[in-house]
């Protein structure tokens, strides 16, 4: 009787069904690796052409007293930056009460079932399109909120911006914090009953300590969105054009995003000073480290959290 | 005496809870609830006075025009006339892009990553990566694909055109897709795959019959999440050329159409909300906001309902 001979290579399946499992492998692998050469794109096209720009523009047109009208070749970064920290500034006023408000009582303070009627409200704000806020601010927040209680704004105001921009971000500041609350955990909460502390005590000194780097994280988060919102700030901030520096919330002003917007929808239709389309990518470039920056800054915070608990 | 009959019973309990909380209320404690609640209720207050303001505006030009608004060519001239026919259809043309390019790409990247991708530096690398890809402002992708697809590779995209805009809000929902995905394979217990690898099945078998099955709820709830962002985006689309005055729509065929000029639904709305024109800002506008808000809702809802009716625990 012959015996059949087992080889180790008998074991590893047959040839086809290896093969297969290389190829599904390494189409998954290239799928991955798509994601790693947008992110390579979007450095190399945004760094080429604002290296063309930083090279060949004069320095003071940089500064230029003038402010930023890059259709006349005064390009002003000072004017746009502040004008996006102005903007920044005022929703983050807006989102940081009502967004760690609504996390800390959707957390701590509300029942199971009150949470799960409360929560979606939130989660469906989240889901408003920019477009839409921005249409809000022009026909309630500027009219009825802004020029209501401040009668000197013009009707396009970077308040009623920053107010809007404020109600976008509130849903991410809740929601990345509420996680952060709800991670710390329950025998903390309860050493600080034991001790015979109250509900807000015990909220204030022991949950919230607790829980501040997530909640630091977002709150920068929060500003990272704050400072690339464009639609909101291109329909209701005004300034199309251009603008002078200014840091008054109740004039117009210019963000680097409307500004980017406007050069880029007028790019196929007036041509302005040799560097114009140029300076888009420049400013592109400045917004992308920025919010860059302040992401690792958040992912930062998030991961202290992680590591703790 | 009727009146002092119904004077509440003291119970010890009672009398014990009061005893523990001190003879005072807690004030202080009372008006930081309330405080916390008004936070949130002015947000729904927010919500409802949004909703408010668009359905006021808009539910009029609606009723009258129905659908001969839906159906009705756009035009920033004429707003008797003027319809969301043509943002609508590109709206859906560019969703269907996204859902090609986008779904496939990341839910292979998403697969790769969690199931065969090593623990090494590289694969960290590309996770940070990915996170960082998500929060990078949509109008920064619109200049990718200005300088990328627009200029580089205009001869298969034939320009500003529909292809070119699908591909770019496809490129901006990648992360959104891969993370979402990753999320829901991670939540597949690893006694599931050991099952399949015990029983002889390769790693593509166990992932194809035992790890998608479990993760497609969660898969196809960040698909849906995708679509709505991707419906709601306007600022790339305007950075690579949307139409927002007149669009010329013939005979053209599927191919034609691709490499056609094309308009959306959120950058018709942002074109008729900055119109001096009384009756396109303040009309028009909230009737086409109330069909934007309709879909993308619609589409947020189904995610939300699809994640908490499939929510599992192992």
């Amino acid at each position: 009787m012959a015996v059949k001979q087992i080889e180790l290579g008998g074991l590893r399946g047959n040839p086809g069904r290896r093969r297969t499992e290389r190829v599904v492998k390494s189409l998954f692998l290239a799928a991955a690796a798509t994601s790693v050469v947008i992110s390579a794109l979007i450095v190399l096209s945004l760094a080429g052409k604002a290296f063309a720009f930083i090279s060949s523009v004069e320095v003071a047109r940089l500064f230029s007293p003038a402010g930023w009208f890059p259709r006349r070749g005064s390009y002003d970064i000072p004017t746009i930056v502040a004008g996006t920290f102005v903007i920044a500034g005022i929703a983050m006023l807006v989102a940081t009460p009502l967004g760690l408000g609504a996390a800390v009582y959707l957390s701590e303070y509300a029942k199971p079932r009150l949470r799960r009627a409360l929560k979606p409200i939130l989660e469906i704000l989240a889901g408003i399109p920019s477009v839409v806020l921005g249409f809000f601010a022009i026909t309630f927040i500027s009219p009825e909120v802004v020029q209501r209680f401040a009668e000197s704004a013009t009707f396009f105001n970077m308040a009623a911006a920053g107010i809007a921009v404020g109600i976008l971000v509130t849903p991410i500041v809740a929601s990345v914090s509420e996680d952060a609350l709800r991670a710390v955990p329950a025998a903390l909460r309860e050493a600080s009953y034991g001790m015979g502390a109250r509900k807000r005590t015990t909220t204030i000194r022991v949950v919230f300590p607790a829980a501040v780097s997530g909640i630091i994280a977002a709150l920068i988060v929060g500003l990272s969105r704050a400072v690339g919102e464009t639609m909101i700030v291109a329909i209701a901030a005004g300034s199309t054009g251009g603008s002078s520096f200014t840091l008054n919330p109740l004039e117009p002003g210019q963000t680097m995003t409307a500004a980017m917007t406007a050069l880029a929808i007028g790019s196929d239709q007036v041509k302005g000073a040799e560097l114009t389309f140029e300076s888009l990518y420049f400013v592109g470039m400045l917004l992308f480290l920025m919010t860059l920056l302040l992401n690792v800054a958040g992912e930062r915070f998030v991961r202290r959290v992680r590591e703790r608990y | 005496m009727a009146v002092a009959a119904k004077k509440p019973q003291v119970t010890t309990t009672d009398a014990v809870r009061a005893r523990l909380r001190g003879s005072k209320v807690d004030v202080k404690g009372i008006v930081f609830e309330a405080l916390l609640l008004l936070a949130l209720l002015l947000s729904l207050a927010i919500l409802v006075s949004l909703l408010v303001e668009v359905v006021s505006g808009g539910a009029g030009v609606l009723r009258e025009r129905g659908m001969d608004f839906l159906t009705g060519n756009l035009s920033v001239v004429t707003a008797l006339t003027a319809g969301i026919g043509q943002g609508i259809y590109g709206s859906l043309m560019l969703i269907l892009i996204v859902a090609v390019v986008a779904f496939p790409l990341g839910i292979g990247a998403a697969i790769y990553l969690e199931e065969y991708a090593p623990d090494t530096r590289f694969t960290r690398f590309v996770n940070v990566n990915i996170r960082n890809l998500a929060g990078v402002p949509s109008i920064v992708y619109g200049l990718l694909g200005l300088s990328i697809f627009v200029q580089m590779l205009g001869s298969v995209t034939g320009g500003k055109t529909l292809l070119t805009g699908g591909l770019t809000l496809a490129v901006l929902v990648l992360p959104i897709v891969i993370i979402t995905s990753a999320e829901a394979l991670r939540a597949v217990p690893s006694s599931i795959r050991e099952a399949g690898f015990g029983v002889g099945a390769t790693q593509w078998q166990v992932i194809r019959s035992h790890v998608l099955p479990s993760a497609a709820p969660g898969i196809l709830t960040g698909t849906v999440l995708s679509i709505a962002r991707a419906l709601g985006e306007t600022a790339p689309l305007l950075v690579v050329g949307a139409v927002t005055g007149f669009l010329a729509t013939g005979g053209a065929n599927f191919i034609e159409q691709l490499q056609g000029k094309f308009t959306s639904l959120p950058t018709i709305i942002y074109r008729w909300s900055t119109l001096p024109n009384a009756s396109f800002r303040e009309q028009l506008t909230p009737a086409a906001i109330i069909v934007l808000l309709a879909v993308t809702l619609l589409a947020n809802a189904t995610a939300i309902i699809l994640r908490n009716r499939y929510e599992r625990k192992w």
